[in-house]
C-alpha cells in the first residue's frame, strides 16, 4: 500500500470506482498516516469513528455519482462543520460545535466526499506561519524547524504528508497559495464570489474566499468544481453556471499572452526565485506563449492597504466573540464590560488582538477618512492596474513568495516582515481575482519555491490549464522522506 | 385662526423661550420574517424562539436581504413625499451589548434608501408642514431583561433583526401639540400603506425626542438633547415639555447646556443624563461587506407608485370636495383607513349628512367605550345605512333611532328587524296622532289654559306628554303641526 502516498487525489477516486480499493480501506491508510504525524501537529481534531462509519456506509451502498465519491478529505478548521468541533485556531471557539455545515464542506460531501479531520491554522486565519494558533504551530514535512506557512499550514503540511489525498483552505491575503508554495503542493485561490463564504468563519469578509489544495493541477481543477457553485445565502456569491474545469483541462496554450509585471521585481529577493522565474517564463515561451513586460504601478500599496481593510473588517467581524452566546467565556469579572474585556483578553492570541486594535483604530471617528476611506480607494486603483492589464494580457506569472519557507520562531516577534511574505498574494485578493500557486523547484537549502498565476475574474480555466502545462514541464517532486513517522 | 392663541413657550418672569423639537421616528416594518433572515417576526411569542443562526451571530452567518422590507421602505417614502435613492448602502454600526449579538448592528449611515420628504399637519392654526431628513432601515436589537433575576440579566434575542425603518425629521416641530399630530399623522400614513401597525404597546413606534430651547425671536438653535426611546406620544409630549423646562431654567441661571442623550422616567415624569457628548460611543460605522450595495431599478419604485392606495391627504382632499365634509370631520373620517372605508360604505346608500354624525357621534362613541376597532364594530356599515334610512323616510324618529341604534350595539341585528320585533315604528297618521293630541289636551286643560294667557313655555310639557302617551313613537314633525294647530284653533274658539 505504500504507493498510495504518491497517489493523487484523481488517482484514489479512480482506485475507489474501479474497486481496487474500499472507501474503508483509503480511510483507514490516511488515519494511519495520521497517526503517524502527531510530531507535525496538522489535526486540531480528528473524528475517526464518524469517518470509518462514513467510509462504512459509502461501501455498502456504492454510489459513485459524486466528483469525490468514497474519499476521505480533512478540511481547515475555519469552515464550520455540523456537530464536529470548528476553533478557527482560537481559544474561543475551542468548545464549539456548530450545529450546521457550511456551504463549501457541504458540497464536498454532497460529490461522495467523507470528513477526515480539521486542520490546524493560524488563529482565525491571521498569520503566515500558522504560529498563531492556539493549538501550537504545524511543523512543515520538508524541514523539522520550518513553519508551514499560513494561514492554511495545516491543510498545507497535511497534503504534502499524505494525510489527505487533498484539502481545502481560506485565503484572505495569500493563506493558501503561500503554504502551498512553502510545501511544494498546488493551491488556488477563486474569484472573490465563486465559492460561498456562508459557515467559513469571518476573517475579513470582503477579501476571504475558500479555494482548493491539492498535489497537482489536474487535482485542482477536479476540487475547485466540486466545492464551488452559486449559494443564495451569501449574498456576494456570483450567480453563474457551474464550470466543468477538470474535464476542459487543457495544456495548449499557445498563443496565451503571458504578462510579467516589473513592480514584483523586488529589493533582496533571493537569486532562485528570480532564476524560477525566469525559468516558469522560458517554460511558457516554449509552450507557444507570448510574454509581455506590463506594469501594476500600485503594487506597492497593497499591503498596507491590505493591513488596513483586513483588520477593519476583522475587528468588526470578531465582535461576535464575547463570551455571551458561545465558545469561550471567562469566568473573571464583577460585571458586563469586564465579563468582555477577560473574555477576549484571555480568549484572542496576540495576533488577533493586535489586528482588533488596527481595525479599530483606522475605523474610528477622525481617523476613518484617512486610513479606511483611503485604503478603499486605494484598492479601487490597485484592481484597476490589474483591470487594465487584462485588456492586453491573458495571465500574470509571478513569484508566490518573495522567500522559501523560514524557520520557526524566525519572524514571530517581527509582524512587519512576517506580513511582507503576503506581498505577492495580496494584490489578488484586493482585486477579487483568481490566482493558483503551483511547485516551481526548489532553492539551494532544498526548500519549495512556487509561481503564481492571476488572470482577471472567473478565468480560472486559464490559469488551470497555463499551470497545467507548466507543471509538466516543470515536474516537481518532493525531496523529503516521512522523517516524522 | 388666530395662530398667537396656539403658541407655545416656556414664558418666564424674564423671558418666552421657543422649543425646537426634532423626531427620530422608529417603526418596525410590517413583514412576516427579518431584515435579514427568514424568522418569524410575530410579536408575543416565547423568548428566544424566532432566533436563527443569523440573528444570533453564529460564526459564518451572513445576512441576504429581504426584499419585502425593501419594498415596504419604498412605498413608506413614497407616502412621506421623499425622494427614493436608487443606491443605497447598509453599514455597520459597532458596539458592544449584551443583546446586540453580531457587536454591530446593520444599519444605513451615509447612503439611506430615502432622501427628504415632507408631512403635512392639520393644525388648529392651519396646515404645517414638517420636513423629513430620511428614512432608512436598520435592524433592531434583542431585549434584555433585567428585573428578573437580582443577580443575572436575561437577554431575548426574538426581535434581534426585525427591520425598522428610521424616520428622521428635520427640527421643525415647535410644541408637544405639533409633536402629537406629526406622530399620528406618520401612523396614519404608515397605517394606509401597510408598512407598519403603529402598535406602541408592542414597541412597534418608538422616537427619539431632539429638543432645544431658544429665546423668542432668536434664529440661531440651543444646544439639544436628544431623549432616547420614547415609547408613547403621552410621554413623548411629557418628556418635552420636562425636557425644555429643565433646559430654561438652566439657561436662566447662567449655565450652559451640555449636549447629551437622556431618559425619560416616566413615574417621576423628568429627564436623566445618560451619557454626555464625550461618552458618546464611536459606533465606528463602515459598508457591511457581508451586502452588496442597494441598487433599485426607477421602473420598480414606478410600479409601486402606481400601485400607492389613495393617502390621507388626498382621501381628505377628496372628502371636503365630493361629501361637502369640513375640514375637521374629513380629518376624523380620513385619520384611520378602516374608518374611512366604513363611511364609504354607509353613504353608498345612506344620507352623507346624517351618516358622517352617526359615525363620529354615535358609532365612536361606543367604539371607545367598548375599546374596539372600527373593522370589529358590532353595527356593519349596511345595517348603519339602513338605519339611516329608516330615519329619513320618516319610519322611525331620531330619538327612537337611538334605541334601535343601542339594540343593534348589543345584538348586531338589522333595524329593520329590531323596529319591527319591539314595535317602535313611527305614529305617522295624523288621524291617530290627533286622537292622542286632543286626548292630552283634555286631560291637561288648565295647563292649556295657562299656555293661552301667556306661558308658551308649556308648549314643550305638550309635546312631552304626547310622546309620552304614544310611548316615543310619534312622528315629532307631524306632531308639531297638529298640536300648533289644535291650540290654535283654541284660542280663536
Amino acid at each position: 500500500m505504500s504507493d498510495l502516498n504518491k497517489s493523487t487525489l484523481l488517482e484514489i477516486i479512480n482506485l475507489i470506482k474501479l474497486k481496487k480499493i474500499s472507501s474503508l480501506e483509503i480511510t483507514n491508510h490516511f488515519i494511519k498516516n495520521i497517526e503517524k504525524s502527531k510530531n507535525l501537529n496538522c489535526f486540531i481534531t480528528t473524528c475517526f469513528e464518524k469517518t470509518i462509519k462514513s467510509a462504512k456506509d459509502f461501501d455498502a451502498k456504492k454510489d459513485f455519482s459524486g466528483l469525490l465519491s468514497g474519499v476521505p478529505l480533512a478540511v481547515k478548521d475555519l469552515f464550520c462543520t455540523k456537530n464536529t468541533k470548528t476553533t478557527a485556531g482560537s481559544k474561543i471557539l475551542s468548545n464549539f460545535i456548530p450545529t450546521y455545515e457550511s456551504t463549501v464542506t457541504d458540497n464536498l460531501w454532497s460529490e461522495g466526499a467523507i470528513l477526515l479531520g480539521k486542520l490546524n491554522c493560524d488563529e482565525f486565519a491571521m498569520g503566515s506561519s500558522n504560529e498563531t494558533s492556539f493549538f501550537g504551530n504545524t511543523i512543515n514535512p520538508v524541514g523539522k524547524n520550518l513553519v508551514p506557512g499560513g494561514s492554511s499550514g495545516g491543510s498545507a503540511s497535511a497534503l504534502a504528508a499524505n494525510l489527505t489525498p487533498a484539502t481545502i483552505g481560506t485565503d484572505t491575503g495569500g493563506s493558501i497559495r503561500q503554504p502551498a508554495s512553502f510545501t511544494g503542493t498546488v493551491g488556488l485561490k477563486p474569484t472573490y464570489g465563486l465559492c460561498s463564504r456562508w459557515g467559513i468563519v469571518a476573517f475579513a469578509s470582503s477579501l476571504d474566499q475558500a479555494g482548493p489544495m491539492t498535489k497537482n493541477v489536474e487535482d485542482c481543477a477536479l476540487l475547485l468544481e466540486a466545492m464551488s457553485g452559486y449559494d443564495e445565502k451569501d449574498s456576494t456569491s456570483i450567480n453563474k453556471k457551474k464550470e466543468n474545469y477538470s474535464k476542459n483541462l487543457n495544456p495548449k496554450i499557445n498563443g496565451l499572452k503571458i504578462g510579467i509585471p516589473k513592480e514584483y521585481r523586488v529589493e533582496n529577493m533571493p537569486k532562485e526565485i528570480d532564476g524560477l522565474w525566469k525559468k516558469g517564463i522560458d517554460i511558457l515561451k516554449n509552450s507557444g506563449a507570448k510574454i509581455i513586460d506590463i506594469s501594476l504601478p500600485h503594487t506597492k500599496y497593497a499591503l498596507p492597504t491590505y493591513y488596513i481593510v483586513a483588520p477593519a473588517e476583522a475587528s468588526s467581524n470578531l465582535a461576535r466573540y464575547d463570551g455571551i452566546k458561545f465558545g469561550y467565556r471567562s469566568i473573571k469579572g464583577k460585571n458586563l464590560i469586564e465579563m468582555y474585556e477577560n473574555t477576549r483578553g484571555e480568549g484572542f492570541g496576540d495576533e488577533v488582538k493586535r489586528r482588533v486594535l488596527i481595525g479599530t483604530y483606522v475605523l474610528s471617528s477622525g481617523y476613518y477618512d484617512a486610513y479606511y476611506l483611503k485604503a478603499q480607494k486605494v484598492r479601487r486603483l490597485i484592481k484597476n492596474d490589474f483591470d487594465k492589464c487584462f485588456k492586453g494580457v491573458d495571465a500574470i506569472l509571478t513569484p508566490s513568495t518573495p522567500s522559501s519557507a523560514f524557520k520557526i520562531g524566525e519572524k514571530s516577534n517581527d509582524p512587519i516582515s512576517m506580513y511582507l511574505n503576503d506581498i505577492f498574494t495580496v494584490p489578488v485578493n484586493l482585486a477579487g481575482i483568481p490566482a493558483i500557486s503551483i511547485p516551481a523547484g526548489h532553492d539551494s537549502k532544498g526548500y519549495p519555491l512556487g509561481l503564481q498565476l492571476i488572470s482577471k475574474a472567473l478565468d480560472e480555466q486559464k490559469i488551470l490549464n497555463l499551470a497545467f502545462a507548466m507543471e509538466k514541464s516543470i515536474d516537481f517532486k518532493q525531496s523529503f522522506n516521512r522523517w516524522w513517522e | 385662526m388666530d395662530k398667537e392663541k396656539f403658541d407655545y413657550y416656556i414664558k418666564t418672569e424674564k423671558n418666552n423661550w421657543e422649543v425646537v423639537i426634532g423626531l427620530e421616528v422608529h417603526a418596525q416594518v410590517i413583514s412576516a420574517s427579518k431584515l435579514f433572515s427568514g424568522s418569524s417576526t410575530k410579536f408575543g411569542a416565547k423568548p428566544n424562539t424566532q432566533v436563527s443562526l443569523v440573528d444570533s451571530a453564529f460564526p459564518g452567518m451572513l445576512p441576504v436581504v429581504n426584499q419585502y422590507c425593501i419594498e415596504q421602505a419604498i412605498k413608506t417614502g413614497l407616502g412621506l413625499n421623499a425622494k427614493i435613492n436608487l443606491l443605497s448602502i447598509f453599514d455597520r454600526k459597532n458596539y458592544f451589548y449584551a443583546d446586540l449579538p453580531a457587536g454591530y448592528q446593520i444599519s444605513q449611515y451615509k447612503n439611506p434608501i430615502v432622501g427628504e420628504g415632507e408631512v403635512t399637519l392639520d393644525m388648529p392654526y392651519g396646515s404645517k408642514k414638517v420636513r423629513i431628513e430620511r428614512l432608512h432601515l436598520e435592524q433592531d436589537a434583542g431585549k434584555s431583561i433585567h428585573d428578573m433575576s437580582p443577580d443575572n440579566t436575561f437577554v431575548d434575542l426574538n426581535r434581534s433583526g426585525v427591520a425598522l425603518m428610521e424616520i428622521v425629521s428635520k427640527p421643525d416641530l415647535r410644541s408637544p401639540s405639533e409633536v402629537n399630530t406629526y406622530v399620528k399623522k406618520l401612523r396614519t400614513i404608515m397605517r394606509y400603506l401597510g408598512t407598519c401597525d403603529g402598535n406602541m404597546q408592542e414597541g412597534s413606534l418608538r422616537a427619539d425626542v431632539n429638543v432645544s430651547v431658544r429665546k423668542k425671536g432668536e434664529k440661531k438653535f440651543g444646544t439639544r438633547c436628544e431623549i432616547k426611546n420614547v415609547n408613547s406620544i403621552k410621554f413623548m409630549e411629557m418628556a418635552i415639555d420636562t425636557e425644555a423646562k429643565r433646559q430654561v431654567e438652566l439657561l436662566e441661571s447662567g449655565k450652559n447646556i451640555e449636549q447629551e442623550t437622556r431618559l425619560f422616567d416616566t413615574k417621576k415624569n423628568e429627564t436623566r443624563s445618560m451619557r454626555s457628548k464625550e461618552e458618546a460611543h464611536d459606533y465606528r460605522y463602515f459598508p457591511d461587506p457581508d451586502l452588496l450595495p442597494l441598487e433599485i431599478e426607477h421602473s420598480y419604485i414606478e410600479k409601486l407608485k402606481k400601485n400607492l392606495p389613495e393617502l390621507p391627504d388626498q382621501k381628505k382632499k377628496r372628502f371636503i370636495k365630493k361629501f361637502k365634509l369640513t375640514p375637521y370631520e374629513a380629518n376624523v373620517l380620513v385619520s384611520e383607513a378602516d374608518t374611512s372605508k366604513y363611511f364609504e360604505e354607509v353613504i353608498k346608500d345612506a344620507d352623507i349628512k346624517l351618516a358622517k354624525n352617526w359615525i363620529i357621534v354615535e358609532l365612536f362613541a361606543v367604539l371607545n367605550k367598548k375599546n374596539l376597532d372600527i373593522k370589529d364594530s358590532p353595527v356593519s356599515p349596511k345595517n348603519l345605512s339602513s338605519l339611516i334610512n329608516a330615519i329619513s323616510s320618516g319610519e322611525i324618529s331620531g330619538k327612537i333611532a337611538k334605541k334601535v341604534f343601542e339594540m343593534m350595539v348589543e345584538s348586531g341585528d338589522e333595524p329593520s328587524k329590531i323596529i319591527k320585533e319591539k314595535g317602535l315604528k313611527q305614529q305617522s297618521d295624523p288621524k291617530e296622532l290627533e286622537k292622542i293630541v286632543l286626548k292630552v289636551l283634555e286631560s291637561n286643560s288648565d295647563k292649556v289654559s295657562q299656555y293661552k294667557s301667556g306661558k308658551e313655555k308649556l308648549y314643550g310639557f305638550f309635546i312631552g306628554e304626547i310622546m309620552k302617551a304614544s310611548s316615543g313613537k310619534a312622528n315629532p314633525k307631524l306632531v308639531n303641526d297638529i298640536l300648533k294647530e289644535k291650540l290654535k284653533n283654541d284660542q280663536k274658539s
